[in-house]
């Protein structure tokens, strides 16, 4: 569907897009023009992507979010292949929600996660370089009055072989921005097979300034006459504030106001976040707890230990052949219920918005996955048309998912500066308030059954999760009859997103929809993270029972899967999988897919008494296209480290608040426990896949299998502490 | 009044002696480059050089850094030129880079204690939490900065394909 917006429908249009009313992403725009509402970069706007200056200084204007994942390069790459300019002069200028609403959302979805920043853009950014280049072109066969198809194009200038006649884009960009742009369907994009920028090993074009303190990120705003805040929310989910009493802190130094920010928030507001902190610290408040201050981490386990088996609530997502027949025939059975717990974000950035608010225009400045949405909050919170509002969006201090969806940070800055018109406010989050109220990985077991046949072949497989659904709190519309698919991701019968890669003859994988109090979302690789651990375990499990070796085992059931099968064997021949190893060292395999991309690991462990020691991790992704190698292994190594926490680390419930707030009970990854990394990056070039979230659905699984290898028994129940052990 | 001695510059501060070291810099001077992670001396975003040691700022009070010399990312050189620093760039180590002002001065202290470290070393001495993950590409860039053999930041496989490699990456055909 083709379409522009109606002025009229913008605001509408917008709450759809950015995912605050019901519906879908409606995209399907027409090429960007030239969006002469957007920020001037001082030099001619071809169009919407691309400027240039007259030193033929190249901005290509982006609209996903960097946090450290390298899509500002990467879509500059993309950009830059199609327009034919020189890399070396190539820079990236962030786009602002208000631009892009004020240009009828000419730079389409902002949103950034989901490892969509490059599988859902490169189609419409790709276009918009080459639409720039095939007007840089008529500009200068109209200036030589010769036709267009006699002039080629490189590194930035424009040749006529024939004259030797050339010029530089940045000699041509003002003639070319007054040209009618080209219908993009005449345009015809480059194979990918013959890219000379993108599919390079490519530099980050934004690293300098992330090595001299010069980088400004949301918690580094600073604004003429700023304030301060810090905030708690109500330590239990679901609980209010009643009251608090500012009189024994509002008279020291430089506390400014003591606030109510909605039903279960207070503020300090000072001249310094310390002194307002340490003033929070200090602050009597009575809290209504609510009803959910007994939950614990056992009684939510207790709750989906129910669901394992229940007969209500719960749904089968894939039913193929019989496998309750297939269970009570089987020559040997295999069973066995793995648990994951929640886990946090934690962002190195501490979540954090500054607001400044008046009665005629709100602006935010907010380190943001999805700046529309931030927008869309400010707006929601101060009552102010879109039109009125901004949300400048500077680099993120991390993201993994906690500052998409959830905007409640944004929310609370503006609740705070509102009841301070005029006077910019800055909110930070204590690390005790981001580890205890975040949107949570969802808590979950799953119980698995296998049946073998006398040949120690798989013949039935069964699966049941049981827990918590993030749909269920953020995504409601997404969820048709009950029935929520997004929480069994990675074990799609059907190809394309997150297929499961194992054909099995009697094949029921059911969901059981088990919600608590305690807030879940989106966490680097979401639901892959979970489901890959549960199948990718037992399917070590069933594999020693059949007596097999765990390659060999998978391999059999994957003749019908041949990209995840491709993947798998790409690591494994890179890994060195069946060569010998010294003595101590065990290795574990894993496979899964997610975001489109097919992922295989191979980890190397080394157990000395309940110490376990990762020493290797070889990675192998087929995400399609490879459009910047440097960046994918980045993103592994990274996928690697953030794997680690689903050994490592747990945020418990206790009275129904977080236990695990700061980084002295929550043990993330230090360097000591990172193994030596490999990336195999295995291509097929006949699609887009995701690269930051699938790479890690199979460390954990890997490292699992590893360990059970060296200690002869599966890890079954996480944290590896839980089974007392130690990554060391 | 407290004094604090700043990449080479002296001020006075009409703060409370309490008050961290890294509130100091970044609310009272301006000097955002330091970052808080935690407040409890744990992550090592806050890291500054003291004398040349490195601190967390965070938990450590204005007060106790008179007399001394504080270092921190924005003073570590004038043009982004330590060792260290173009080690970093070299590597493209950084991913978000919240975390990197305390990787770097962390490994600068390092360097001038060892200046040849071991694996080992760096284990002991890089405590700074990174939640990127850029700890593989860390430890490559202070063998780098410590004139160690130029290792690549990553080990990359293309399979199914010519090898390819670059400055900042190991290939090896499939």
């Amino acid at each position: 569907m083709k379409r522009s917006l109606q002025p009229g429908l913008q605001r509408r249009q917008f709450l759809v897009a950015t995912g605050l009313s019901a519906g879908g992403l409606a995209l399907g725009f027409h090429v960007p023009a030239g969006a002469q509402a957007a920020a001037s970069a001082g030099g001619a706007e071809v169009n919407a992507w691309v400027v240039i200056d007259p030193d033929d200084t190249c901005t290509v204007r982006v609209a996903r979010a960097e946090m450290g994942q390298g899509t500002h390069t990467g879509l500059a790459m993309l950009v830059a292949e199609e327009l034919g300019c020189d890399w070396s002069r190539v820079r990236v200028q962030q786009v602002t929600p208000g631009q892009n609403l004020a240009a009828k959302r000419v730079w389409r979805n902002m949103s950034t996660g989901g490892s969509r920043g490059i599988r859902e853009s490169h189609e419409y950014v790709r276009q918009g370089g080459a639409a720039a280049r095939i007007m840089l072109v008529q500009a200068a066969a109209n200036e030589w009055k010769v036709p267009a198809a006699d002039l080629s194009v490189d590194k930035g200038v424009v040749l006529h072989a024939a004259s030797q006649r050339q010029l530089r884009f940045g000699q041509l960009a003002a003639a070319a921005a007054r040209l009618t742009p080209p219908d993009p369907k005449t345009i015809t994009l480059k194979n990918p097979r013959s890219w000379t920028i993108a599919g390079k090993p490519t530099k980050r074009l934004d690293t300098a300034v992330r090595v001299n303190g010069q980088i400004q990120y949301g918690i580094d705003t600073a604004l003429p006459g700023m304030l301060y805040a810090a905030v708690m929310d109500c330590p239990v989910f679901g609980g209010k504030l009643v009251s608090f009493d500012a009189a024994p802190v509002i008279a020291r130094r430089g506390i400014k106001a003591v606030l109510r920010v909605d039903a279960s928030t207070v503020a300090v507001v000072a001249d310094s976040w310390w002194r307002a902190k340490t003033a929070l610290e200090a602050l009597p408040i009575v809290w209504d707890e609510g009803p959910h201050a007994r939950e614990s981490s056992a009684s939510i386990a207790e709750r989906l230990k129910a669901g394992l088996t229940a007969d209500k609530d719960v749904f089968a997502d894939t039913d193929i052949g019989n496998a309750r027949q297939g269970l009570a025939r089987a020559a040997r059975r295999v069973e066995a219920v793995y648990s994951t717990p929640f886990v946090s974000h934690a962002c190195m950035e501490p979540m954090n918005c500054t607001a400044l608010v008046t009665a005629t225009k709100a602006e935010v400045w907010v380190s943001s996955q999805n700046a529309e949405g931030s927008l869309a909050a400010l707006a929601a919170e101060t009552g102010l048309p879109l039109e009125q509002c901004e949300a400048y969006n500077p680099p993120l201090g991390g993201g993994f998912g906690r500052r998409g969806g959830q905007q409640d940070y944004v929310r609370q800055a503006a609740a705070i500066a509102k009841q301070m018109p005029g006077t910019p406010v800055k909110m930070i989050w204590s690390r005790e308030e981001d580890l205890s109220h975040d949107f949570y990985r969802p808590i979950g077991q799953c119980l698995l059954q296998a049946g073998l046949n006398d040949k120690g072949e798989l013949e039935t497989l069964a699966l049941r999760v049981s827990g918590q659904s993030i749909n269920a709190l953020v995504a409601p519309h997404n969820i048709t009859d009950g029935k929520d698919r997004r929480q069994l991701q990675g074990y799609y019968a059907e190809p394309g997103d997150a297929q499961i890669g194992y054909t099995v003859p009697n094949l029921l994988v059911e969901y059981a929809m088990r919600n608590t109090h305690v807030p879940v979302g989106p966490w680097r690789g979401v639901n892959t993270n979970q489901n890959g651990i549960y199948l990718e375990a037992f399917m070590d499990e069933v594999a020693k029972a059949a007596g097999r070796d765990p390659l060999e085992f998978r391999r059999a059931l994957m003749a019908k899967h041949p990209k995840h099968l491709a993947v798998l064997d790409a690591v494994a021949d890179k890994a060195g999988w069946g060569k010998p190893l010294p003595a101590g060292v065990h290795r574990g395999i894993a496979q899964f897919m997610g975001y489109g991309s097919y992922t295989a690991a191979v980890a190397e462990v080394a157990l000395k008494g309940n110490d376990v020691t990762v020493l290797r991790i070889v990675l192998a992704t087929n995400c399609g296209h490879a459009l910047n190698p440097d960046q994918i292994a980045a993103q592994v190594e990274g996928s690697v480290a953030y794997g680690l926490d689903s050994l490592l680390c747990v945020s418990t419930v206790a009275n129904g608040r977080i236990v695990e707030r700061n980084f002295d009970t929550y043990p993330v990854a230090r360097i000591k426990q990172m193994p030596k990394v490999e990336t195999v990056i295995a291509p097929t070039f006949d699609f887009w896949g995701g690269v930051g979230e699938p790479t890690i659905c199979v460390v954990a699984p890997s490292i699992l299998n590893a360990i059970a290898a060296a200690r002869g028994k599966p890890v079954r129940s996480l944290p590896l502490k839980n089974e007392g052990l130690r990554l060391v | 009044m407290i004094k604090l001695n700043v990449n080479g510059k002296d001020n006075s501060l009409d703060i409370e002696p309490e008050m961290p070291v890294l509130w100091a810099l970044r609310e009272q001077l301006g000097l955002t480059g330091t970052k808080f992670g935690c407040g409890i001396a744990q992550c090592g975003s806050c890291t500054v050089l003291l004398d040349g040691q490195p601190i967390r700022s965070c938990s450590y009070p204005a007060q106790a850094a008179q007399g001394r010399k504080i270092t921190t990312i924005e003073g570590l050189s004038a043009d982004a030129s330590h060792p260290v620093q173009k080690a970093w760039k070299e590597l493209d180590v950084p991913q978000c880079g919240y975390c990197q002002s305390g990787q770097i001065l962390a490994a600068v202290a390092l360097l001038e204690r060892k200046p040849k470290p071991t694996d080992a070393d760096i284990d002991e001495a890089m405590t700074n939490i990174c939640r990127c993950g850029t700890y593989v590409r860390i430890r490559a860039a202070i063998h780098r900065a410590a004139g160690g053999p130029n290792t690549a930041a990553s080990v990359i496989h293309m399979a199914g394909l010519d090898a390819r490699s670059s400055g900042n990456s190991e290939g090896a055909a499939a």
